[in-house]
């Protein structure tokens, strides 16, 4: 289909609804914009989209765009269901899956998480110990799953369990699709070092789920779940897209608006070590533009894989230097810590007072330390830099070859 | 920024890399650093001649490839791995580029054909004892107001400066910073080799007795000469680079066959992760070095600035990678007998060439509005 078919298509839907009308709900657009197949441009025919390539759904939300004021994001919508829950379906799902789950999930009736991670099961989530028990035609569930975003509002979970514990760790997982509203199944909020709680911990006890929401065979779990969690790694990464933008840019902010309480000489060494982030912050930002330089040319190299561990330590410390550069106002946290789910009121990095960003980089204090832990320790990130790209030998394995149940666990 | 390299670009590298694989071996580069004079003759002939790098970046006018800054710094990067020991960064760089950007034309043709050709070197010959590579602290003045004057006093740091056919001296003339040219063997010229950290580059000290020059620039040559040292920092932070990736396959490689406690020690944590620290530092060299250079060819507003970060930042790259090398080898990485050192020396020396890189974050600080309002 040509990009021109594509926008005269476009126009066709949003003739018949408008997302800036009244009484039309984001519900009512993006339904009208599933069943036009301008939803997912790569997904078949009758489930959002038309088989194209990915890219061309870019020339459907210009072309929305550029025709109305209201446009929902997909990131803000429902982000796992759409980034992972909708693929998984697609590829694993059966017919009636497909039909049922996937339109639900564009509009963003029904909510999705992922239920990987585990108390016991952090960096080697393949370790996992939830167990599934084969009970008729159902499996039986008993465990506890941490980190879950969006947990308390979901419709849908997506979650690896242990099918057979007798088998090496990678080989007894199975990938199942788990109702959040059945019995058994309580989420709580996870309070972390701000508080705040953007994630949960799902505690499961005997909850039953049928078979057929199995995706991919029994055993498979470990394969089905790969191909959600690269999605996370890569979204992780990439700097700012503007030259002095993003963390940096509250840092030189703050440092120029706190200079009169310095000396000269703590003044110079704030300015050197902010100056070093500056020019760190620049060259992660050219750095993924050189990754996607290569990846355009068909020779992609090391470039692309640095990012997310560059990212991580490079924001950490722009923060501590920001609070840094605040002296004895760094003894004060405004916001408080009474638990709560988040506000984002100290999270943005738009245009904003001074007050603002003082608040901004408190909090990012703390939340960044979580930078270099999620979607992989930098830790991890650095043994798959220097196993995968530099060829280095990976350390010795005691658990690969033995059953899970004789793995040692602590 | 595009950042794409061409196939022509990618055959200039495996060219010159070829080239450096047979010519700068370290057997070879262990000699000419032992050497006085730093250099081979027919080797730099053959560099001219055969492929084209003496006049890489001379106008085809004066008998150059015309190339630019993405092109020098392809070839500066493999000089760089292959440490290679000629007067590359002092000729067909540095000096050429204070004459291509700073000299009068007659001046330009006279130098730019013998220097492309290989007949002859040149050097700048500007920094002096107080703030050396502050252009606005240069104080030797001319005597004369004429095309022909005499200088005296001396210059320091001057790059290949005992063996230079031709120095390019920086000097002022009625307050304004002007080049003069002085053959290498004029009357009242004195050189001596300095001492270098590293032996791979020669370093001289210049005394000037009423030495006879003559005036190659009119009115006020610091601006251009700003921008010809932009373009020197640039190739060198290329070299920088390419000196930063030799060191990490050298680790690398060490990593994967050296056996400890009964396995590799790049299976160890402690090895893997610092091998994976140099591989995102060198990586964000390279963006550096060929950022600046991108931006040189772009005729980019941003590109002494960017020059600047590539300098600094690819002066520490350098260093550490170096350092990290040494360290992964152990104690054969302490030995004279390993190139370890050689790379170290190198690394350490090309940080404080041109300027230390706190001196070029300062330039990045004012430059961006780091700094109280």
């Amino acid at each position: 289909m040509k990009e021109s078919e594509l926008r005269e298509r476009t126009r066709v839907l949003l003739d018949e609804v408008h997302p800036d009308d009244e009484g039309v709900s984001r519900v009512d657009f993006r339904s009208a914009q599933f069943d036009h197949g301008l939803a997912l441009v790569h997904f078949p025919e009758g489930l959002g989209g038309f088989g194209l390539s990915p890219k061309l759904q870019a020339v459907v939300n210009e072309e929305i765009q550029s025709h109305a004021k209201t446009f929902y994001e997909n990131l803000v919508v429902n982000p796992i269901g759409i980034g992972m829950g909708a693929p998984v379906v697609l590829t694993y799902g059966s017919e009636e899956q497909k039909r049922t789950l996937i339109k639900r999930i564009y509009t963003g009736e029904d909510i999705w998480c992922q239920m990987f991670s585990e108390p016991s099961a952090g960096s080697d989530v393949a370790g996992l110990s939830t167990r599934a028990v084969r009970d008729g035609d159902d499996w039986v569930l008993n465990g506890q799953k941490v980190w879950t975003t969006l947990a308390h509002v979901s419709k849908w979970g997506m979650l690896l369990a242990r099918t057979n514990p007798d088998v090496p760790k990678h080989d007894g997982l199975s990938y199942f699709l788990l109702d959040m509203e059945s019995p058994g199944v309580d989420v709580r909020p996870l309070y972390q070092i701000t508080a705040e709680a953007e994630f949960n911990e799902v505690f499961l006890n005997d909850v039953r789920i049928p078979h057929e929401q199995m995706l991919g065979a029994e055993g498979q779990g470990w394969r089905v779940a790969i191909t959600t969690l690269m999605n996370e790694r890569s979204a992780l990464g990439g700097g700012s897209s503007r030259k002095g933008g993003g963390p940096v840019s509250v840092l030189t902010r703050i440092l120029a608006e706190s200079g009169a309480q310095r000396s000269p000489a703590e003044q110079a060494i704030l300015e050197d070590k902010a100056t070093q982030l500056y020019i760190r912050a620049e060259l992660l930002r050219l750095t993924t533009q050189r990754a996607k330089a290569t990846q355009r040319s068909g020779n992609p190299g090391p470039e692309g894989s640095v990012g997310k561990l560059a990212q991580a330590e490079i924001y950490k410390d722009v923060w501590e230097t920001c609070v840094a550069a605040l002296g004895d106002d760094g003894l004060l946290y405004e916001p408080g810590y009474e638990l709560r789910r988040p506000t984002g009121d100290f999270r943005g990095t738009g245009e904003s007072s001074a007050e603002k960003h003082i608040l901004q980089a408190k909090y990012q204090l703390l939340r960044s330390q979580a930078n270099s832990i999620e979607g992989g320790t930098s830790e991890i990130m650095r043994n798959i830099l220097g196993e995968r790209v530099l060829g280095l030998p990976g350390e010795p394995r005691v658990d690969k070859e033995i059953a899970w149940k004789d793995v040692p666990r602590g | 920024m595009a950042f794409e390299f061409s196939d022509e670009h990618e055959e200039l590298r495996r060219t010159v890399r070829q080239f450096f694989e047979n010519e700068s071996d370290e057997t070879k580069v262990r000699e000419l650093m032992a050497s006085e004079r730093g250099f081979e003759d027919a080797t730099w002939k053959q560099m001219a001649e055969e492929l084209g790098l003496a006049g890489l970046i001379v106008p085809e006018i004066h008998g150059g490839a015309d190339f630019g800054a993405v092109e020098l710094a392809i070839v500066m990067e493999e000089m760089g791995r292959a440490l290679l020991c000629a007067p590359y960064l002092s000729s067909a760089v540095l000096a050429t580029s204070a004459i291509l950007l700073a000299a009068e034309e007659t001046a330009q043709k006279e130098l730019l054909p013998r220097l492309a050709s290989g007949d002859a070197t040149a050097t700048l010959a500007f920094a002096e004892k107080v703030s050396p590579w502050d252009l606005s602290a240069i104080a030797m003045a001319a005597e004369g107001d004429g095309a022909s004057v005499t200088l005296s006093g001396e210059k320091t740091f001057v790059l290949d400066g005992t063996t230079a056919d031709e120095i390019v001296v920086v000097a002022r003339s009625n307050g304004n910073l002007t080049l003069f040219q002085v053959a290498g063997d004029a009357a009242g010229l004195t050189r001596e080799a300095l001492p270098p950290l590293d032996p791979t580059r020669k370093l001289a000290k210049l005394r000037f007795e009423s030495t006879p020059a003559a005036r190659i620039s009119t009115g006020d040559a610091e601006p251009a000469l700003r921008r010809a040292l932009a373009r020197t920092v640039t190739a060198l932070a290329s070299e920088q680079l390419g000196g930063s990736q030799r060191c990490l396959e050298m680790a690398t490689d060490y990593a994967k066959t050296r056996l400890q406690f009964g396995r590799p020690i790049g299976s160890y944590q402690a090895i893997k992760h610092q091998c994976a620290d140099m591989l995102v530092e060198v990586e964000f060299a390279r963006s550096a070095a060929y950022s600046a250079a991108f931006a040189l060819d772009e005729d980019d507003d941003g590109a002494e600035v960017a020059a600047a970060m590539a300098k600094s930042f690819c002066s520490e790259a350098y260093s550490h990678a170096a350092k990290r090398n040494l360290q992964i080898h152990g104690g054969m990485g302490f030995t004279w007998e390993h190139p370890a050192h050689l790379y170290l020396k190198r690394a350490k020396s090309s940080e404080m060439l041109f300027g230390s890189p706190i001196s070029h974050r300062a330039k990045v600080a004012a430059a961006v509005g780091i700094g109280s309002a």
